[in-house]
């Protein structure tokens, strides 16, 4: 008897514990990575192979494109709750074939959301020496530029079908003067993104050639190396970057 | 009855007696971590599979100092590995059996369990730090030995069998054990408490001209060495990742092309840690460079174009970042500030046998 009691248990319990899955109905949303020169899908196999020609007509080739988003948040639209990516930031490399990773995900229920997320990190976020991860890879940004973190490094050549120059396309805190220093992130939102009965999947897609594009045609003869400290370039990556990105979901 | 009880007791012993063997586990270590590692460094890259533990490091120090993994029982990892050079070479070629020599030098051995490139020599051709000691032992310009051999002499020898079947449980020794051991020990090989360290742990200054040095190094318009070998917040001084940093117009040595057959990767090489510098000439790859003095030059005046070199060689039209005399010296001091005295004489290293 006492078995079949402690049997009835059991199954009560499973059947109730099904019963809350069905109720909150929460879908696991992904994030993934891609890249583009306008249209044309850009993967680790163009790197040193594909010439690209930009705005101001230089042709160029990729040696390397790394950069970072940090902060993603899907707010519903409905409810106004937010929800925080497992993870805090990400680091994209194309020359590697990983395009997501399993702790970018969301868990929320179905509706239509806003995507936010940072170009790099935020003031408060941008801490010298804080991330471990980011450290290992010597992502960081000089102190004497303002320390943190590197939010962008393009590396290629350009004039390829001439006489080949390096340029080193890279983004991060921008130095006004000695000791002075403004931020260059920027934040991104995206409406309407729709989640619905299934897992789905955020596609971000950085379209390359806006970097050299909108609003600044860039021209690499002038502006190619030591950017870095360079306040008018960093600048004027900061405004180019505001439309690199899109978002689709599947 | 009695004779029932008896056999169960007699069994029960049995029993005891063998899980009491089955149950013997080598003692499990973690690698003390210098304290700027602590703050700003992932965890070391541990395999799963291969665990540290007192007696697998113990046995790995043995065998790299043992003679007889070499073909003649001549030649040791230590010999063309030695502490007091950071686990390199100070020649420029190591001398292999019958004074066969290579064309690269000897790559320092140190803080290697934060390499999360997962690609080791100056080529890359090995994925793990176990493969990479398989190759060494049978490569005929170093050991120009046979893992069976190996394996036999050392099952015939008085004291490995036991060393061996505490470390790992085994019976029988064989060359993946061989190559766990030794990579244990190389993963405890941790350099991090250079001066440049008590700098970073506020226990010593610096002196003007290191500081001097340091702003050249981080500068991306002067030295701009920091894109490839690390920065204060990457103790490493590396970035493990593979370079071509200028020195030929053609390549002799495809470096990490050679090993994946990409023609962009011809003539890219590993960059090596700046840690020990003091220990580790001559330098570069192919060890052309004896003085720091030279290697400084090659970036200030030297660098040779070729279709393959990094687009962080930016000064390349120049010839390189262009440096004044003061700035080399500078730059120099500076790099010597991350030497580890105690590294190169630590007891934990030397040879046990």
């Amino acid at each position: 008897m006492k078995k079949i009691i402690v049997l009835l248990v059991v199954s009560m319990t499973l059947w109730s514990c099904d019963n809350d899955d069905d109720k909150t109905s929460n879908k696991g949303v992904g994030i993934t990575f891609s890249e583009s020169w306008d249209k044309s899908p850009v993967t680790f196999t163009d790197l040193n192979a594909t010439v690209f020609t930009n705005e101001n007509g230089d042709n160029l080739q990729l040696d390397g494109l790394r950069y970072l988003i940090s902060n993603m948040v899907l707010t519903n639209n409905e409810t106004g709750q937010s929800y925080q990516s497992g993870a805090g930031f990400f680091l994209r490399d194309i020359s590697e074939t990983t395009r997501t990773s399993p702790s970018l995900g969301f868990t929320v229920p179905p509706g239509t959301y806003k995507l936010s997320f940072i170009y790099g990190f935020s003031e408060e976020d941008n801490i010298d020496g804080e991330y471990e991860n980011l450290n290992i890879v010597s992502w960081n940004w000089p102190e004497m530029l303002g320390g943190g973190y590197h939010f962008l490094q393009m590396d290629g050549s350009y004039n390829v079908n001439i006489e080949p120059s390096p340029f080193n396309f890279h983004n991060g805190t921008a130095r006004v003067s000695d000791g002075v220093f403004e931020q260059n992130f920027v934040p991104f939102s995206f409406d309407d993104i729709e989640i619905g009965e299934n897992s789905a999947m955020i596609t971000i897609n950085m379209d390359i050639a806006e970097w050299f594009k909108n609003p600044h045609t860039w021209n690499l003869n002038e502006l190619d190396t030591q950017l870095m400290p360079n306040y008018t370039a960093q600048k004027m990556m900061q405004d180019n970057a505001q439309s690199v990105f899109s978002v689709s979901v599947e | 009855m009695k004779l029932i009880l008896g056999i169960l007791f007699f069994l029960c012993l049995c029993s005891c007696s063998s899980e009491r063997e089955e149950q013997y586990k080598p003692i499990p270590v973690t690698i003390e971590l210098p304290t700027t590692f602590q703050s700003l460094l992932p965890p070391p890259v541990i395999p799963q599979e291969n665990p540290l533990t007192q007696e697998g490091i113990t046995l790995g120090r043995k065998l790299f100092f043992d003679p007889i993994l070499s073909r003649d029982n001549t030649l040791a990892c230590a010999d063309c590995h030695s502490p007091q050079n950071a686990f390199s070479d100070s020649k420029r070629f190591s001398d292999g059996l019958d004074e066969e020599k290579g064309i690269r030098n000897s790559m320092p051995l140190m803080n290697l369990a934060w390499n999360i490139s997962n690609r080791f020599n100056w080529d890359g051709s090995a994925v793990t730090l176990e493969e990479q000691i398989f190759e060494p032992v049978t490569n005929p310009i170093e050991m120009d030995h046979t893992w069976e051999a190996v394996e036999n002499e050392l099952n015939a020898d008085d004291e490995y069998p036991q060393l061996f079947e505490q470390a790992f449980a085994i019976n029988r020794i064989d060359s993946t054990a061989v190559s766990k051991a030794i990579a244990q020990f190389i993963r405890t090989l941790v350099s991090g408490d250079s001066r440049f360290d008590q700098y970073l742990r506020e226990e010593v200054e610096l002196t003007p001209q290191e500081l001097s040095g340091l702003e050249i190094f981080m500068n991306e318009e002067k030295g701009d060495c920091f894109h490839c070998h690390g920065n204060p917040n990457n103790p490493l001084w590396t970035d493990n990742q593979f370079h071509n940093n200028g020195l030929d117009e053609a390549f002799d040595d495809l470096g990490l092309g050679g090993i994946t057959g990409d023609p962009s990767q011809f003539g890219l090489f590993k960059s090596p840690s700046l840690r020990n510098l003091a220990y580790t000439a001559p330098y570069m790859h192919d060890g052309r460079f004896e003085t720091l003095e030279e290697v400084i030059d090659h970036y200030s005046e030297g660098l040779q174009f070729s279709e393959t070199i990094d687009p962080l060689m930016k000064s390349i039209a120049q010839g390189g970042v262009q440096l004044t005399p003061q700035q080399k010296e500078d730059l120099k001091a500076f790099l010597l500030s991350l030497t580890d005295e105690g590294f190169v004489s630590n007891p934990s290293y030397q040879n046990p046998n």
